[in-house]
């Protein structure tokens, strides 16, 4: 019996004139782009320098700027009025204001100042930038100083464990896998469950001895296939496009992800459960779907949430696999360390699906 | 035995929405081998009553046995016994013919040579067979129609419910479809079908005609008639029903 049902839903599913493309141009695009797009490093720094000194100490410290990686462009302007208007047409982020003494303080002193204005609008950008621009001087300072008093006494060495390089993209593409696995694998055999309801098919399949189990187990394991199909995709990308391998096993990374498809499977059968209509169980799913993301920690941290923000992330299992995707990739994570997240998504795989079963009624 | 010789027999069979009675305390049966029209305006609570016996919604009260099991107890065992044919078309859209009686055979737990040997019988006996690997989307409805039943009795049920099979054909396929309907009646295959056409309640063997949620009448065509002193079971409908089609 279970036989004719799988191949049904995989004929179905092959004869689709758009999911068999969606299933493989999705990752690709989502592979090719998103890790670009959603770039929080800080770059392309746009500075304009008041040089009220116009002297060879002024210039020397504009041009260590302008050789720094984080800024673009540099625009040497007459007064910081000038420099002010650029920042609200929006030609430059940051004003490094020297002084006119700025050189005649150093020769005599071995002290001076400069000011740093920056663009606030987005506090981040602001913040950053500034502290960028702030290391570049302070670099600077320790260059010219002519006297070993002026010496840090203390220098801090940072080291980015895990992620050397600080690249962004190795922190974004197992989140990409984590939104992938949750829409293909949880969202689209749902919508196949609501859109037999309305085609009226199920009533037919309701009136045979079809057990409820089994008809849900058929529409589950193709999209499971899939699933896996799509994983494969997306590592093969994310080793062609941006060399990035997971440390640990491939075997751990399959592994936990077919974990993580059974619970968003279950969780999107809730959905068709509790659905009548296409659109009703689109406009559900997209509403958990923002939730869980902007709650798992994908695009912001944690722990910089208030508190009854962190209470909610603990009951998005989105969350949890995130941890364990970036544990897997990033630092290799051996089962003892993935073992409270891996034991929660155990508890939510078993809670949805077992609500599913029960839930899903033959009889109207 | 009545459960011998009946195919179904109900006893005061209710199914309440709320507060609202849509099938009030009915009690009928339905011989072994023959043809049952179940007849009522819409909203007399035909389907209601038609899906509490296929074990799609379950008694509010009362007793229903249908192929010897009872429908509040045993609902998935009358279901291995049964065939249905629901008022919407319900075959799959995106199949081949083939495939749609493949997967139907295959769920009722027929062998694959079985289904392959009934499938190309059946075709072939509706002529056919030409367009089994045809998409079932690109058929016309009386085709639809007349395979959706093929497929409702391809595991040999022993009662067939048929909701409103001929709803928007023409009448030369509403025919055809009463001619497929007989050919299962002498293969021994019990039929019950609601309809509101009242010309083909003139086709059946026993008709009972429901008025909101009751039985008003039971008996064949030709009693109803006598009784009731009219010329067609259209009028003696109007008389009971009073209502409208």
């Amino acid at each position: 019996m279970f036989k004719y049902l799988v191949e049904k839903e995989f004929k179905q599913i092959i004869r689709n004139k758009f999911l068999p493309k969606l299933i493989i141009v999705y990752p690709i695009i989502m592979m090719i782009l998103m890790p670009h797009a959603a770039n929080l490093d800080i770059k392309n720094i746009r500075v304009s320098v008041v040089d009220g000194a116009n002297s060879s100490l002024s210039r020397e410290l504009y041009r260590k700027v302008e050789a720094s990686d984080y800024f673009s462009s540099v625009e040497v302007v007459q007064s910081y009025e000038e420099a002010l208007q650029s920042v609200e047409k929006s030609k430059s982020d940051i004003i490094l204001d020297i002084p006119a003494s700025f050189e005649k303080d150093i020769v005599k002193t071995g002290k001076t100042a400069v000011y740093i204005a920056s663009n606030s609008v987005d506090g981040m950008r602001g913040s950053v930038a500034a502290s960028y621009l702030a290391t570049v001087v302070h670099d600077y300072s320790r260059q010219v100083a002519q006297t070993p008093r002026a010496m840090p006494v203390v220098e801090i060495i940072s080291r980015s464990r895990f992620n050397p390089s600080m690249d962004y993209k190795v922190f974004m593409v197992p989140a990409l896998i984590v939104m992938l696995i949750t829409i293909i694998g949880g969202f689209l055999p749902a919508l196949n469950i609501v859109a037999e309801k309305e085609a009226g098919t199920i009533e037919q399949m309701n009136v045979t001895p079809v057990g409820k189990f089994l008809f849900i187990a058929a529409k589950l394991i193709p999209y499971w296939i899939i699933g896996f199909i799509i994983l494969t995709i997306t590592l093969v990308l994310s080793k062609l496009l941006y060399g990035i391998v997971p440390v640990g096993s491939l075997a751990m990374f399959y592994l936990l992800s077919s974990l993580f498809l059974i619970v968003v499977s279950g969780f999107g059968l809730l959905i068709s459960n509790y659905s009548s209509t296409m659109q009703q169980a689109m406009f559900v799913m997209f509403f958990f779907l923002l939730i869980m993301i902007l709650m798992s920690g994908l695009f912001t941290p944690i722990d910089s949430m208030p508190l009854w923000a962190k209470a909610i992330t603990a009951i998005n299992p989105m969350r949890y696999f995130i941890e364990i995707m970036r544990m897997v990739f990033l630092k290799g994570g051996n089962l003892y360390y993935l073992a409270r997240p891996v034991i929660i998504l155990c508890g939510f795989a078993v809670l949805f699906n077992t609500w599913a079963v029960v839930s899903y009624r033959k009889t109207t | 035995m009545k459960e011998t010789t009946h195919a179904i027999i109900t006893e005061n069979l209710t199914k309440k929405f709320g507060d609202f009675t849509a099938v009030d305390n009915i009690s009928f049966d339905v011989k072994r081998g023959e043809i049952f029209g179940f007849l009522g305006a819409n909203g007399a609570g035909k389907t209601t009553a038609m899906k509490m016996l296929c074990g799609l919604l379950k008694p509010t009260s009362g007793m229903g046995m249908v192929a010897g099991y009872d429908i509040s107890k045993n609902s998935e065992k009358v279901k291995k016994s049964i065939g249905y044919m629901s008022q919407r078309f319900s075959l799959y859209q995106d199949l081949k013919v083939w495939e749609n009686f493949r997967l139907f055979g295959g769920i009722y737990g027929l062998k694959d040579n079985e289904i392959a040997s009934r499938t190309d019988e059946m075709l072939k006996n509706l002529g056919f067979y030409d367009e089994r690997e045809t998409l079932v989307q690109s058929l016309p409805a009386g085709w639809k129609q007349k395979l959706a039943f093929s497929v409702a009795i391809l595991h040999k049920p022993s009662i067939v419910f048929l909701d409103e099979p001929t709803g928007g054909v023409d009448p030369a396929a509403r025919r055809q479809f009463w001619e497929l309907i007989y050919a299962a009646a002498e293969s021994g295959i019990t039929v019950f079908v609601t309809t509101h056409y009242m010309d083909e309640a003139e086709y059946c063997d026993r008709v009972s005609i429901m008025s909101e949620g009751k039985i008003a009448a039971l008996d064949s065509p030709e009693n109803l008639k006598q009784k009731f002193g009219c010329t067609t079971v259209e009028e003696v409908f109007h008389k009971l029903a009073g209502g409208v089609l």
